[in-house]
């Protein structure tokens, strides 16, 4: 071990890695702290890709998350343009893909290599197909839409395929939306406030493709022309977006003495995944107290959370007297969306709901409030439209989940206020 | 402590007016945060770091 003391490393370096990374020193590590992301870029923000990034609102430069003298105050023993490629648990080991294959020596381990976006097999390599994942990915498609008139096919209609068809259509280009769901983001909003999100991307002159499974890709002198549909349809495009979930990025934790990997980095309740190994942000799979299961959230607040709350938990772990008793981490789970002028907000779970209550505020379709659940209770509730102080009030509803006739009164109570 | 906030970043979340009510606020209008105390006195300190880790536009710097 170096002079400077014992290490922390911190495996990616987006916001939950930062997070964690800024946790550690502020919680009073002073040992060493290695930060590895596979990127070339220090830390920059994931949400502004879809949105100021591809409308070109925003230069790339501003989704930094930390300026360089802020990040440069922290310490860090940062390696950019590098990857993690094995993991020892035994002896809490990480190999780096640099050239020497460096091993580094750890107390304690974040692991916070987010996901990685799936594909349709068949188009690597072939332009005018894109990813959106990275701030690369964002300014490969940026490039594109910045010339007017194209043709866009995103493939996908969750939050990511939507927000990103809103600002191609903002931008004029011609643009269809398609997508094994029958509303767009309906696998999380449901059917009642997807439909009325695919009136709103209809009305800005979007064609849905809605309930179709995509066959393949056209492809024609290696440039994609356009998509193919499994009912025969083919939608022409020079360009084709393909959103169609991801993969956490695990491989460089497999071995014969891996922790769980079956869904992400399985961890428990203070996101620990072994001794020493905690897990933060889209990678980390961990057990919900409140919820009673686990869960892995691929939001943005939950990777700034979790990030700082695994920072707590390992340094807990490492030296109890000096950082005090480890906690669950049991956060209200948030994300917003943004798609033309409207704004999404969800607070808890709404996933998977069997139960969907959709409270329409006043005259205008687009200001709602809805709460989803299980059959005997709620578990998540969403607004549209609402003011701040009426979206903020909508939390506890998701904090301390309770029967639908009590939900429902305090919905209203809340919207009226 | 020193508080800036970047409110072209601001993406409305409310996260910091829920962790630091007497520091953030929000316009009615459209939920950009308001600062109300750039200067908060120590009792508010972690709070005010902690709504800046956790803030999801990452709008809010602490100059210490």
């Amino acid at each position: 071990m170096s002079a400077a003391g014992p290490r922390i490393a911190v495996i990616g370096a987006s916001a939950a890695g930062l997070a964690a990374a800024e946790g550690l020193r502020r919680l009073g590590w002073d040992g060493v702290i290695t930060v590895v992301g596979d990127e070339p870029h220090p830390p920059y923000d994931r949400p502004p890709l879809s949105k100021q990034v591809l409308s070109g609102a925003w230069p790339p430069e501003r989704t930094a998350l930390r300026d360089a003298g802020r990040l440069a105050g922290l310490g860090l023993d940062l390696r950019l343009g590098t990857r993690a490629v094995a993991y020892d648990p035994a002896r809490r080991e990480v190999t780096l893909d640099d050239g020497e294959r460096t091993v580094l020596e750890c107390a304690g381990v974040v692991a916070a290599t987010g996901v990685r976006p799936r594909t349709l097999p068949g188009t690597e390599g072939v332009e005018g197909v894109h990813v959106l994942r990275t701030l690369q990915d964002a300014l490969a498609l940026r490039r594109r839409l910045a010339e007017p008139g194209r043709r866009l096919a995103v493939v996908g209609s969750g939050v990511l395929g939507a927000e990103a068809a809103a600002v191609a259509r903002g931008l004029g280009h011609e643009v269809a939306l398609i997508g094994a769901q029958d509303t767009p983001m309906e696998r999380v909003l449901g059917r009642e406030v997807g439909a009325l999100l695919a009136g709103v991307h209809r009305d800005h002159g979007v064609t849905l493709y809605p309930g179709r499974t995509v066959t393949g890709i056209a492809v024609d002198g290696g440039r994609a022309r356009g998509v193919r549909l499994a009912d025969g349809a083919f939608v022409e495009a020079d360009d084709v977006l393909v959103a169609i979930g991801s993969e956490p990025a695990v491989d460089w934790l497999r071995g014969p003495a891996a922790p769980d990997l079956s869904d992400g980095l399985g961890c428990d309740r203070y996101c620990a995944a072994a001794p020493g190994l905690y897990g933060a942000g889209d990678v980390a799979r961990w057990y919900h107290v409140g919820l009673g299961r686990h869960i892995r959230i691929e939001h943005r607040m939950n990777a700034g959370e979790q990030g700082l709350a695994a920072a707590r938990n390992l340094l807990a772990e490492l030296d109890g007297e000096r950082f005090g008793q480890r906690s669950p981490f049991e956060p209200v789970p948030y994300f917003w969306s943004d798609q033309y002028d409207l704004k999404l907000h969800a607070y808890g779970i709404l996933a998977g709901a069997v139960r969907t209550e959709v409270l329409r505020l006043g005259g205008d379709p687009l200001r709602l409030a809805a709460l989803y659940g299980d059959a005997d209770r709620v578990t998540g509730v969403l607004g549209i439209g609402l003011t701040p102080r009426q979206a903020r009030s909508l939390r506890p509803l998701a904090a301390a989940p309770g029967t639908w006739q009590e939900a429902l009164a305090r919905l209203r109570e809340t919207v009226a206020a | 402590m020193n508080i800036t906030v970047d409110e072209s970043k601001c993406c409305g979340a409310g996260q910091c007016v829920l962790v630091a009510p007497d520091v953030f606020d929000q316009r009615d209008e459209d939920g950009i945060v308001v600062l109300l105390d750039a200067t908060p006195e120590p009792g508010l300190h972690a709070a005010v770091r902690d709504a800046a880790t956790i803030c999801p536009a990452a709008a809010i710097q602490v100059h210490e």
